[in-house]
């Protein structure tokens, strides 16, 4: 062992994922696809459009898997970007008349620039004191939203209605099966890119960086700058999310975008695993069904309910849905064996 | 003599790397031994494996009383006191806390503060810097302060994890000189963990030598020292 | 001038009850190196067993007693229950569980004695304090009583041998065993003493905005900012912190135009983290030096 003994021992707070578990294999990737692909032909449009806030979710939980999975960094304020993305898909289609197709690259490009920005100084802030500021930037978001000065373009507390797409060409499929497709291949296409980035030069030095900074910097790494990148890929996509968002949920609201929010994305990326790109998807599916059938359970205790069933999960497997996977991975190759 | 440490058929396992392969040696009371081998080679495994710092199985006895199953603090209760790789001192504490902490499951408090003098005559420098923080304190200083520490549980066993590390060569010296007193004077048995063979076998009565997990030489440290092709082909001098 | 100094005294007393609470955050820091979300609901569920007491009859004194004790028996179930089992996992999931507790105390708080908003008494009595306008009786006692904490906590941790255990095993756990703590059990001690001091922040926080499950929400994240400003190492800066977040929030609200009681949160955090920037162990806290 060399001088790496005299660290003042702090472990490194999100655990190191190594670079190929972060993603699924080829098999089972297939196999998602083709139950994304059908399920909809299958079911009402209602689950449809829940099918469609799962992608939309995942996508968000995606990026923020992104940021701290990847790069280590913490961030309670994912909501501050959804919301921007959402507020910019909002904007431009209902003021200027755009289509909806190509706010979200403009509502991504955005929300990139408003993270890059916001890493800067974040550069200076780690942990706890990272989530702080993050919080912050959350709980400021809905209230910034509110204000006099922007109402004309925002709709002050009221919002904006958004107006849902039609299918284009003429197509056969309600509004709601458009969408869906339409998220589907967003989403898909940001996974690939996503898992990509994480494969590359880049990715490497993102886990570089949250494994150990000190060192990270000693190799040559610019943490400053994939530091800030991480945040700016990160605000980017959830940006995209919140874009699409809006549309699905055809009005963007200030309190539709609250702490809760970013609270929930937290709780989507560590019970579909941090750091795990597919779990994304799964945690994603916990923050939105979990709820709901926590209020079935019981009205009264909904939140104690959704609380002891949070428990159940992180003890059960408290690395998550990745926790599952790698189970069944080594179940299956027993079986192989035999 | 009667072995006050007894290891039998000892593996100890990192996640699912094995990194020792049925270690077996005793300690005799009063003794001065010294484990030697290359980086790697399970050395620091079996000082934490006698603590349960690691995964382990086998057989460890201290004083007839069977170690399996305990915690590392009640280990240390049992009065094994273990200077860990990297020595372990409390850098945000100051040196006295440092010495207090060392005693801390002592009920004696009289013989608490004596001993703390003690320490103080043992490493005069630990008294000049008392009211420091740990943390600021040189590698050899912090060495000393480490052993101090280890002292003030009044040990019967004394685990010393590669204390040379890291140090220039006239402080390594001082320190083995001290280890040897507290051996002879105050009858503490001593392991010492060690790279540095050379000075290891000058200081120690019995050496061991450990090459990937195993024990592959053992006996009486001066005949080790001079045998100089147990020295080429194990300790590479 | 007079208005400016009006708002620094007004902001030392609401400061207190953030003080109060960020005593409770550090605390609980010192033991897990984590902070705590639910802290806030188990304190406001301690505030609701003392109310319930006094509803049975119990005086003010011997409910907060009683109160005390409780939650310090309550924090260490809670952990030995819930976070023990976590002990190996990531942090990020024992973040997840904090959530959880939260939500339980939550809902279990509402569902027991519902969301309408109930008196709290103060043994203090509601006067102005010295013929003040701005600080009552309560709060110059709610001041006392943070102020009597820190000392007890300070003689605490740096003359008891608990302390000094605590201490060592919050630092550096590994060597603390090597010196025969039994580290688990200090976490244990840990959560027992941050829901005491949690309960009496709730306790002395109630009379101001009186007793309702929601009650802690603004007040533990003012907790939360006051403990990193003053450096989560730092009690005393804790106290300080809190203070002066007190103080920055009133001071927000006063001169900064436009900015009603929703943006006081988000512009006293900015501030905060601006001084966090600057100096990113906080005020009072040891900066941690790195060595590679």
């Amino acid at each position: 062992m060399s001088a790496i003994q005299e660290v003042v021992t702090e472990a490194p707070a999100v655990e190191a994922v190594p670079k190929r578990a972060m993603t699924l294999g080829a098999g089972t990737s297939l196999v998602m696809l083709a139950v994304l692909l059908l399920v909809p032909l299958l079911v009402k449009n209602f689950i449809i459009f829940q099918l469609t806030m799962l992608l939309i979710y995942g996508l968000a939980v995606l990026a923020l898997n992104i940021l701290t999975g990847g790069s280590g960094q913490f961030s309670l304020g994912q909501s501050a970007f959804y919301a921007v993305g959402a507020y910019t898909s909002a904007i431009l289609m209902e003021h200027a008349g755009i289509n909806y197709a190509l706010t979200l690259p403009v509502a991504g490009v955005i929300c990139f620039v408003f993270g890059f920005l916001f890493g800067l100084p974040a550069l200076r802030l780690s942990g706890v004191y990272l989530a702080l500021a993050t919080f912050a930037l959350a709980t400021a978001m809905p209230q910034l939203l509110k204000l006099g000065y922007f109402e004309y373009w925002t709709g002050g507390v009221q919002g904006l209605v958004v107006t849902k797409p039609d299918a284009p060409f003429g197509l056969p499929m309600s509004q709601d099966m458009w969408l869906y497709y339409f998220t589907l291949v967003v989403t898909i296409a940001i996974y690939i890119c996503s898992v990509n980035l994480l494969r590359s030069r880049s990715g490497r030095a993102f886990m570089a960086i949250r494994d150990n900074e000190i060192a990270a910097s000693a190799m040559g790494i610019d943490v400053s700058l994939y530091k800030t990148l991480a945040f700016g890929v990160s605000a980017g996509i959830t940006g995209v999310a919140g874009g699409l968002g809006a549309i699905a949920v055809q009005f963007v609201a200030p309190d539709s975008y609250t702490i809760t929010l970013a609270i929930s994305l937290f709780l989507g990326m560590v019970v579909g695993g941090v750091g795990w790109l597919p779990g994304s998807i799964v945690g994603s599916a916990f923050i939105i069904f979990v709820p709901n059938i926590a209020e079935g359970i019981s009205k009264g205790l909904s939140g104690a309910v959704f609380g002891v069933l949070l428990f159940l999960v992180i003890f059960l497997v408290p690395h998550g849905a990745r926790q599952v996977a790698i189970v069944a991975q080594q179940l299956i190759g027993k079986l192989r064996k035999n | 003599m009667t072995a006050m440490l007894n290891v039998r058929d000892l593996r100890a396992y990192y996640g699912q790397v094995q990194a020792l392969h049925g270690l077996e040696f005793g300690l005799n009371e009063g003794s001065m031994t010294t484990l030697l081998g290359a980086n790697g080679a399970g050395k620091t495994t079996t000082l934490r494996a006698i603590c349960n710092m690691v995964r382990s199985t086998g057989a460890i006895e201290f004083e007839g009383a069977s170690l399996a199953g305990r915690t590392t603090e009640n280990i240390v209760r049992l009065g094994i006191a273990h200077v860990p790789q990297g020595r372990g001192t409390f850098t945000t504490m100051t040196v006295e806390e440092n010495l207090q902490l060392g005693a801390i499951t002592r009920k004696d408090k009289a013989g608490v503060v004596s001993d703390i003098e003690r320490m103080y005559d043992h490493f005069p420098v630990l008294k000049e810097r008392h009211t420091q923080q740990a943390g600021t304190l040189s590698g050899g200083e912090q060495q000393m302060l480490a052993v101090a520490r280890a002292l003030m549980l009044r040990p019967r066993l004394m685990l010393l994890d590669e204390p040379s590390f890291g140090l220039a060569p006239l402080i390594v010296r001082d320190l083995f000189k001290i280890l040897g007193k507290i051996n002879r004077e105050d009858k503490v048995t001593i392991l010492v963990v060690e790279q540095n063979a050379q000075l290891a076998l000058e200081l120690a009565d019995t050496a061991y030598v450990i090459e990937t997990g195993r024990i592959v030489m053992s006996g009486n440290a001066a005949e080790i020292a001079n045998n100089e092709d147990v020295r080429k082909s194990y300790l590479g001098y | 001038m007079e208005l400016f100094f009006n708002q620094i005294l007004a902001g030392i007393s609401t400061g207190a009850i953030y003080a109060c609470m960020a005593l409770a955050v550090v605390m609980i820091y010192q033991a897990i190196d984590h902070l705590n979300f639910a802290q806030g609901e188990m304190a406001m569920f301690s505030t609701f067993i003392s109310w319930q007491l006094m509803q049975w009859g119990v005086p003010y004194w011997g409910a907060f007693v009683l109160t005390l004790g409780l939650s310090f028996l309550g924090g260490i179930a809670i952990e030995r229950l819930l976070f023990k089992p976590l002990a190996k996992a990531p942090i990020l999931t024992n973040v997840a569980g904090f959530i959880a507790l939260y939500a339980i105390v939550n809902s279990v708080a509402g569902l027991i004695w519902d969301f309408t908003i109930k008196q709290y008494p103060t043994p203090f009595g509601s006067h102005p304090f010295l013929g003040s306008q701005l600080i009552s009786t309560h709060q110059a006692g709610m001041i006392g009583v943070t102020i009597l904490l820190l000392i007890g906590l300070y003689f605490f941790f740096q003359f008891t041998r608990m302390g000094l255990a605590m201490r060592a095993a919050a630092s550096l756990p590994e060597s603390a065993r090597l010196v025969g703590i039994n580290t688990s059990w200090m976490i244990a001690l840990g959560w027992g003493m941050a829901a005491a001091i949690g309960s009496i922040a709730g306790m002395m926080i109630a009379p101001v905005v009186f007793l309702e499950p929601n009650m802690m929400l603004g007040v533990l994240i003012y907790g939360f900012a006051a403990a990193v400003l003053g450096g989560l190492t730092s009690p005393f800066g804790a106290v300080v912190g809190g203070f002066l977040v007190g103080i920055f929030e009133n001071l927000v609200g006063t001169y900064i135009p436009g900015v009603g009681n929703e943006l006081k949160l988000p512009i006293a955090l900015a501030l905060i983290i601006t001084v966090l920037v600057i100096k990113p162990a906080g005020l009072f806290g040891r900066p941690i030096v790195k060595r590679v």
